[in-house]
């Protein structure tokens, strides 16, 4: 029976995947031993950080779509035995360890930093460029770019090139085959961009910390604090993963939405 | 379609430097004097023969390729395994599987670490246990075998489903057909599952940060303590070499790529 | 001369790849209101000459005219010259429908306009009703005439068609060949057609443009081409045919196998070497004898319709069609008349 192989995997898959899930619903509800749902409502005091986790982690989101999707689209573009050198040169950055990237604009930000030794040379600044939101934004951009581009990028290289020509041929400039043809038909790879790069971006504690200065925390921190921080409050830190998770999976639901057929068409 | 190839040039060098640039800010201030990161006041090694005498750095470092090598591995056995049994279940039951499968992938990974955490507090208490190797290969295996099941689930829907009762037909055992002649065909999905098992296991830093104990720290731990405490060059050094290492696995692995996909051509 | 009537006029295209020469001093003039087709093996040219016609390719040297003027540098958009793609090119996102309107809604005709003309194209493509089909749910045949009809909507002059029947089977091609040559009478437009299939050729066409390494072999009816191929590589391609090396003695005598055989063909000169063209169905199988050539039948095979025999004659195996079988083993003679000789120029490559 070859479905036996699969067992060693199916435990481990419960104990280590399905368990902790239900510890962490577990810590959440039960305190003591008893049912509450005070550590799930409680949550809402920090709506706030909520809020600014969700706002940046879109606006950067978004800020990874602008740049990405050109990118993609010349990537695609390219003769055949330069693109993989290409896509290599641009992924390789996302191969150094991300503390060490984030760590590398801590010190270019900083107010001793060389962005505002070169504004100095100009007689301007210091600016305060650590230590605020838009740090934190840009922190995302960087480190989760990569991400953005390489779905769209799949999604475009597999895009039938007489499509591309037969809209040509009927009628569509330059302009009109992006809007009406490659655009739709990239919208999966866009789709799944926009959750690789949005899920991270709203979970980190490592970018705000470094970057946010103390000031900007997210739900990541909020979380960590709980376990491993100051404020040592399992019960809390559980509500507040599983309220993380209820938006992420809204927001992914939301996403779904969107691309229905296509993904049918670009099996 | 005709394309504007100078604006498309400017615009691709304009992102390669937004993400080339930082990193030669670091490399550029690893061989500096002092510890300023916006002036150079001259050349020197020091903070490379520093690294090298970082006992803390040393040992962790053994500790994470000892952990990538341990849980890789682990992973891809298990996963392998997991994606024959899996390839051969009816419809419901594979679906259920492939979706709880993909849960560690699509988590935020700071919840996949606090609920490993939690798992492993609730048992430590009761079993009496401690943070350490052990927690952290568990954790590992389990957020790689879900990249090894993926790897290799697409080699079985390209793989004639005949090929394995036609061994079975010329008179191999099941076990036998398995190794000589299914193995072979998803081989490629196993190797990339084992070697992005690896990476990802030297490279993760969040989901260790739950479950570590103080005996058995890794690499990336260690770099995030000492971001803690300031700027330091030695992590610049660290950098440095990180990043060569990196460019020359990649640039040998595009090579031999290239290589192979030129063989192919030929044969054609 | 009087005023052409010349839709498409190609002037001395030349078109290289990588250094290869794809195309070599192309000249093609091809008539309002007529199915033209490029015919010839893969690699012969006639995908490039067909894209150059259609905008997707600019070439190296000469001059493209449509209706006389040179549209070299017009892109495909503007030119009234529409195509249907090898394998469809079908919009994955979009609807039967909307693939059809694609082209209508891009020149932002009324809507009224652009349902009504939908509607005649579906009417036409024998698809009423399928409007909001998707398009993965379509049969390759009906893929087929969406495609045509998302092409023929925008009312072309000149339809391009690359291999269209290409992906479908025996059956379904044969039908559709007939609905064609149906779609480009009723419509009155150039069809300018690309197979490597002869027989589709042969069925379809007012003119076939046979190619060959870059370069048109003959340009001329499907029963001139038949009958009269200008060379051996012709004679080859267009049906199956016994190419023999020969030697023209004289105007209207020719030697093939040592025999003297009187023919129709002249103008080569004295002694000149030539290929010998012999239909295989032309060839009649008699008793053996001193004027004919004689060799032994060495494979009888039914094909159906008629026998297909292989007879080795002096270190040639010819090929005959006959609806008689004759007995492996035995000698018979092979019989021609002079009008089922076909002589031509010595192929040069």
């Amino acid at each position: 029976m070859r479905k036996l192989t699969a067992a060693p995997y199916l435990v481990w898959m419960a104990v280590f995947i399905v368990v902790p899930l239900i510890v962490v619903a577990y810590f959440a509800f039960f305190d003591g031993g008893h049912f509450t749902l005070d550590y799930v409502a409680s949550v809402s005091q920090y709506s706030n950080i909520f809020i600014r986790s969700i706002w940046l982690a879109a606006i950067a989101t978004v800020i990874c779509l602008i740049i990405a999707y050109p990118i993609a689209m010349i990537l695609s573009d390219m003769d055949t035995s330069f693109q993989g050198t290409m896509l290599m040169i641009v992924m390789l950055p996302m191969w150094m360890n991300f503390l060490l990237r984030t760590y590398a604009w801590m010190t270019i930000l900083g107010n001793n930093g060389i962005l505002n030794q070169i504004f100095g040379f100009f007689g301007l600044g210091p600016f305060k460029l650590l230590n605020t939101q838009g740090a934190v934004v840009l922190g995302m951009v960087y480190n989760y770019l990569p991400y953005m581009i390489l779905p769209i990028y799949s999604v475009m290289m597999k895009i039938d090139k007489s499509v591309l020509e037969a809209a040509q041929d009927l009628g569509c400039s330059r302009i009109h085959v992006i809007f009406r043809v490659v655009l739709p038909l990239s919208l999966p790879g866009v789709m799944s961009g926009i959750t690789m790069v949005f899920v991270p971006a709203i979970s980190t504690f490592i970018i705000s910390r470094m970057l946010g200065g103390g000031g900007n925390l997210l739900i990541g921190d909020l979380i960590e604090m709980q376990f491993l921080g100051n404020s040592y409050n399992p019960n809390l830190g559980a509500a507040i993963s599983l309220v993380l998770m209820v938006i992420i999976l809204l927001i992914m639901t939301i996403m779904n939405q969107f691309d229905t057929d296509d993904d049918k068409v670009l099996m | 379609m005709k394309k504007s190839p100078i604006l498309s040039k400017i615009y691709l060098l304009l992102v390669m430097l937004f993400l080339y640039v930082p990193i030669f800010v670091l490399i550029v201030f690893s061989f500096n004097t002092t510890k300023s990161h916006s002036t150079m006041s001259g050349f020197t090694l020091d903070w490379y023969v520093k690294l090298f005498q970082n006992e803390l750095i040393l040992t962790s470092l053994l500790n994470t390729i000892i952990i990538a090598v341990a849980s890789s591995i682990a992973a891809t056995i298990l996963g392998t395994a997991a994606a024959v049994g899996i390839h051969a279940m009816k419809k419901v039951p594979k679906s259920i599987v492939m979706n709880i499968t993909n849960i560690p992938i699509i988590n935020p990974e700071i919840v996949t670490g606090v609920s490993l955490m939690l798992l492993f507090v609730f048992f430590a208490a009761r079993m009496n246990f401690e943070f350490g190797f052990g927690t952290l290969i568990i954790a590992h295996i389990t957020f790689n075998v879900p990249y090894v099941i993926l790897n290799i689930m697409p080699k079985f829907r390209q793989m004639n489903p005949h090929l394995y009762e036609a061994a079975l037909d010329l008179g191999c055992s099941p076990a036998r057909a398995f190794f000589r002649v299914v193995l072979p065909e998803i081989m490629p999905g196993v190797i990339s599952g084992l070697m992005m098992s690896f990476t990802f296991s030297l490279d993760d830093f969040i989901i260790s940060y739950f479950t570590n104990g103080s005996n058995a720290q890794t690499l990336p731990i260690t770099i995030y303590s000492m971001t803690r405490r300031k700027v330091s060059p030695e992590i610049n050094a660290l950098s440095t070499i990180i990043f060569i290492i990196v460019v020359i696995v990649l640039v040998s692995k595009n090579i031999a790529e290239r290589k192979s996909a030129l063989k192919k051509e030929v044969k054609l | 001369m009087k005023k052409n009537n010349n839709i498409i006029s190609l002037k001395n295209i030349c078109v290289s790849f990588d250094g290869e020469r794809i195309l070599k001093d192309i000249n093609l003039d091809i008539r309002d209101k007529e199915f033209v087709t490029l015919l010839g093996p893969s690699g012969c040219g006639k995908t490039t000459t067909l894209r150059i016609i259609g905008g997707f390719l600019t070439p190296d040297e000469g001059i493209v005219e449509f209706e006389g003027r040179d549209i070299k540098n017009v892109p495909p958009h503007k030119r009234n010259v529409n195509t249907v793609f090898q394998r469809y090119a079908l919009f994955p996102h979009l609807n039967v429908f909307d693939n059809i309107a694609f082209g209508l809604k891009i020149k932002k005709l009324p809507e009224r306009e652009i349902n009504r003309k939908v509607k005649e194209m579906l009417e036409l493509v024998d698809l009423s009703g399928f409007e909001k089909r998707s398009i993965n749910r379509l049969s390759g045949g009906q893929q087929q005439r969406v495609a045509i009809a998302r092409a023929l909507v925008n009312e072309p002059k000149i339809l391009l068609l690359d291999e269209p029947l290409g992906a479908l089977d025996l059956k379904l091609r044969k039908e559709m060949q007939i609905e064609l040559k149906r779609i480009q009478q009723s419509l009155e437009i150039t069809f300018i057609y690309v197979t490597h299939d002869q027989e589709e050729a042969l069925t379809m066409s007012d003119t076939v443009v046979v190619m060959n390494h870059g370069n048109i072999q003959q340009i001329g009816s499907p029963v001139d081409i038949y009958n009269e191929p200008k060379n051996a590589f012709v004679a080859d391609f267009i049906g199956e045919s016994n190419i023999l090396d020969g030697m023209m003695l004289r105007d209207r005598l020719v030697m093939i196998s040592g025999k003297k055989f009187e023919c129709v063909d002249g103008g080569f000169g004295e002694n000149a070497s030539v290929d010998v063209v012999i239909r295989p169905e032309d060839i009649q199988i008699i008793p053996p004898d001193e004027e004919h050539i004689c060799g032994v039948v060495k494979s009888v095979t039914f094909k159906g319709v008629h026998y297909e025999m292989l007879i080795e004659a002096y270190d040639f195996d010819w090929l005959v069609q006959s609806t008689k079988a004759a007995t492996i083993d035995d000698t018979v003679g092979l019989s021609f008349g002079p009008d089922d000789i076909h002589i031509m120029h010595k192929m040069k490559d």
